[in-house]
């Protein structure tokens, strides 16, 4: 028990520091993931053949890579790209981009492949009836479909995007191969440090089970509120 | 774009992938085993068996695969009792830990995709059954388990393929699949986008492969 103390001789503080870090990067992965889905389901969803192919395509590899290689792309790749871009505009110094930075981004866009498939379902299951009716009532496209058809995605959504939630936050463990002191790079430290991986892992498996378990618990009152009525 | 690079690094990754490939189907065949074991255990009445089969999966499948690899790859060894056991010429291999990890966590996600294929199955075909006079265990045997396993095809390929992206993460321990190779080519050549297509290619195409395996037998043996 004394190797979860608090201070200096423990490793508490650090694993409690840790697992923050790892909420703060499932949550920045699934809202990136969100701005991700909210660009691709209307492409999915698009009677346009070459927009259907681009987010098809995204949806198709994105699911069928390992995640790990995706991070890895990101890792090595990502501060090229960014100065690919930045010596366009005239800048030529070099670009590191921070372990947060890149973590959240590699999830997010996995995160995002899940996403786009859970909403383009939600949406597809919507009744047609819904959006004819919507129309009918001189709705305004934009009213349309925040008012009728969004409140009703959501309900149908959230119960998928709680697994996408929990996909998300046991993906974050990747990370810790860029070095990202999450809970599984904090567990490695800790265990190379005092000789017990034992331990340590042990304990990571039970921060995560927390998580889930907390997560879930946080879930089920959201899709309580959304499906109040039906 | 390096196409020598792609070209030169293409047969180095399709030999990797024969090890992905191994690792995916060892894990699956033990994996398959240990997941009806726990389906069957959570049909049972026995309270304590039921929590102890739901207590299994939901360990298994709330924590990262990652954190499981390295409690028996790093955390099994340091166990005094164990290495003096034959166990531990299983287990000082980084393969057969890698295997056990993706068995045992597999084991759990097939177990609940089983159990669902279980509890659909019409009381009705079971009733039929015992009115033929066929004895509980041929019931099971004969009747339940070949529907429970046309039900969870569909749920189960998307558990291979999840599960095929999953031995990814035995580079992490030292094996040299796919993932592994890749990430040596990368980090020696600094050249990521060109590994990632070559890579990520094999990777779609043993998904592809996967999944008109799936559609194929969903298809030669479905009811109508």
């Amino acid at each position: 028990m004394e190797l979860l103390a608090f201070g200096k001789t423990g490793w508490g503080d650090e694993l409690f520091i840790a697992t923050l870090m790892t909420i703060a990067v499932s949550i920045t992965a699934m809202l990136i993931g969100f701005l991700f889905a909210l660009i691709f389901t209307p492409l999915k969803l698009s009677k346009n053949k070459l927009c259907n192919l681009i987010g098809n395509t995204y949806t198709t590899v994105i699911r069928g890579v390992p995640e790990l290689l995706v991070i890895y792309l990101l890792f090595f790749g990502g501060s090229g790209a960014v100065m690919f871009v930045a010596s366009i505009f005239g800048y030529n110094e070099y670009i590191e981009i921070n372990a947060f930075i890149t973590g959240s981004f590699a999830i997010g866009i996995i995160s995002g492949a899940y996403s786009t498939e859970v909403f383009r379902g939600a949406i597809q299951s919507i009744d047609k009836g819904q959006f004819e009716a919507a129309k009918v009532m001189g709705l305004s496209k934009f009213a349309q479909f925040y008012k009728i058809i969004l409140p009703q995605t959501l309900r149908l959504a959230i119960p998928n995007l709680s697994n996408v939630w929990q996909i998300t936050l046991k993906d974050t463990s990747l990370i810790s191969v860029t070095g990202l002191v999450e809970i599984m790079r904090q567990s490695y430290i800790a265990a190379g440090s005092t000789r017990d991986p034992l331990f340590f892992y042990s304990f990571a498996a039970v921060l995560y089970l927390m998580l889930t378990f907390l997560s879930m618990k946080i879930i089920n009152k959201l899709e309580a509120k959304y499906s109040r009525g039906y | 774009m390096d196409l020598e690079l792609m070209a030169n690094s293409f047969p180095k990754l399709l030999n990797a992938a024969v090890i992905t490939l191994k690792l995916l189907s060892a894990s699956l065949i033990i994996g398959l085993f240990v997941g009806l074991f726990f389906a069957i255990l959570r049909l049972n009445k026995n309270i304590f068996l039921n929590k102890f089969a739901y207590g299994y999966s939901y360990v298994f499948r709330g924590t990262p695969l990652l954190v499981q690899i390295f409690i028996i790859y790093f955390g099994l060894g340091q166990i005094e009792y164990l290495r003096s056991t034959f166990l531990w010429v299983i287990l000082k291999e980084p393969y057969w830990c890698a295997i056990i990890a993706f068995a045992l966590n597999t084991g759990a996600y097939t177990s609940e995709i089983l159990r669902s294929a279980f509890q659909t199955i019409k009381p009705g075909i079971v009733e039929a059954g015992k009115s033929l006079g066929i004895s509980n265990k041929i019931i099971f045997y004969k009747i339940q388990i070949p529907i429970a396993i046309r039900q969870s095809l569909p749920a189960y390929g998307n558990e291979i393929i999840l599960m095929m992206k999953g031995t990814s993460l035995a580079s992490t321990v030292t094996i040299m699949d796919l993932t592994g190779v890749a990430k040596y080519i990368i980090s020696t050549t600094f050249k990521p986008i060109e590994v990632f297509i070559v890579a990520g290619g094999i990777y779609l195409f043993m998904t592809f492969i996967i999944h008109n395996l799936i559609k194929f037998l969903e298809k030669k043996y479905s009811f109508n």
